[in-house]
């Protein structure tokens, strides 16, 4: 392989995505806004898993953790979308900051 | 610059660039539909790294499950049909100072460590067959914690998301 791209360029990438992600969960109001931020760290997380593993001899245990990370995901995703549909239902609002009481 | 770097420089561009709609865009819609082309880049890097498995399962869950789930949300908790769907930030400074130094940190990181780095010709052309061998052995326990972990997320999901009844 002659490539010039080398596992630098492939975790650069991902802290640059992680850095989007974390601005993505710190600034915005949506709840669903968030989520998406959540999203992205983990699949920036997932790069760096994948990375390292093809980069690090023939051993897929990267590859490996990078399934149950995605699992997590979807399991994540579920949970967090049925929170917080059942927020807008109460409050008619999905706005991070205005939801800040646990009860009525 | 051979085709291989000019096909990592294209999918970490739609990646980042996609991404950064994603995080900056004001209209939730858009930011919802640059999601897919983000997951899609990513799920090209993936391939990139021969990871075929992963990227395709990349593109069955977030594409085709996370991806639909957040756009269900969107179009449940805005009103789509008569207000503008935009949406507002909040504390923009401090954010932006937390990740311009988190950014920092990673990036002078992962650029000044000499990662050690093994000779890569020797890549298994498929995955799948290595992957599925693995979660019947030596990561037998994590799946099935994870299948649990699916089941119990799953029917929770709906008991949460369902409309109270009232008791008899």
């Amino acid at each position: 392989m002659t490539s010039h791209i080398t596992l630098t360029h492939y975790v650069l990438l991902s802290a640059a995505l992680f850095s989007l992600g974390l601005y993505a969960v710190l600034t915005r109001r949506n709840a669903i806004l968030v989520l998406m931020g959540i999203e992205l760290i983990l699949n920036s997380a997932n790069i760096n898993f994948i990375a390292f593993s093809r980069f690090g001899g023939t051993n897929l245990d990267g590859q490996a953790v990078a399934v149950f990370v995605i699992i997590l995901a979807a399991a994540e995703a579920a949970v967090a979308l049925a929170i917080v549909l059942n927020i807008y239902q109460r409050f008619r609002t999905v706005n991070v900051d205005d939801i800040n009481h646990l009860k009525e | 610059m051979d085709l291989f770097d000019i096909i990592f420089w294209f999918f970490a561009s739609v990646t980042l660039a996609s991404a950064a709609v994603v995080v900056f865009s004001r209209n939730i819609i858009y930011s919802a539909f640059s999601l897919l082309f983000t997951f899609f880049g990513v799920a090209g890097i993936y391939v990139l790294l021969s990871a075929d498995f992963i990227a395709v399962t990349q593109l069955l869950v977030y594409v085709g499950g996370i991806l639909v789930l957040l756009v269900f949300g969107v179009m449940l908790t805005n009103k789509v049909v008569d207000v503008e769907m935009k949406t507002g930030t909040l504390q923009v400074l401090p954010a932006s100072v937390v990740v311009a130094l988190a950014a920092g940190t990673l990036c002078g990181i992962f650029y000044v460590t000499e990662w050690r780095v093994r000779p890569t010709e020797n890549a298994l052309p498929t995955t799948a067959g290595k992957l599925g061998e693995m979660m019947m052995t030596s990561y037998l326990l994590p799946f099935e914690v994870a299948s649990v972990v699916l089941l119990v997320a799953l029917v929770g999901a709906a008991m949460i998301s369902r409309k109270e009844r009232k008791q008899a």
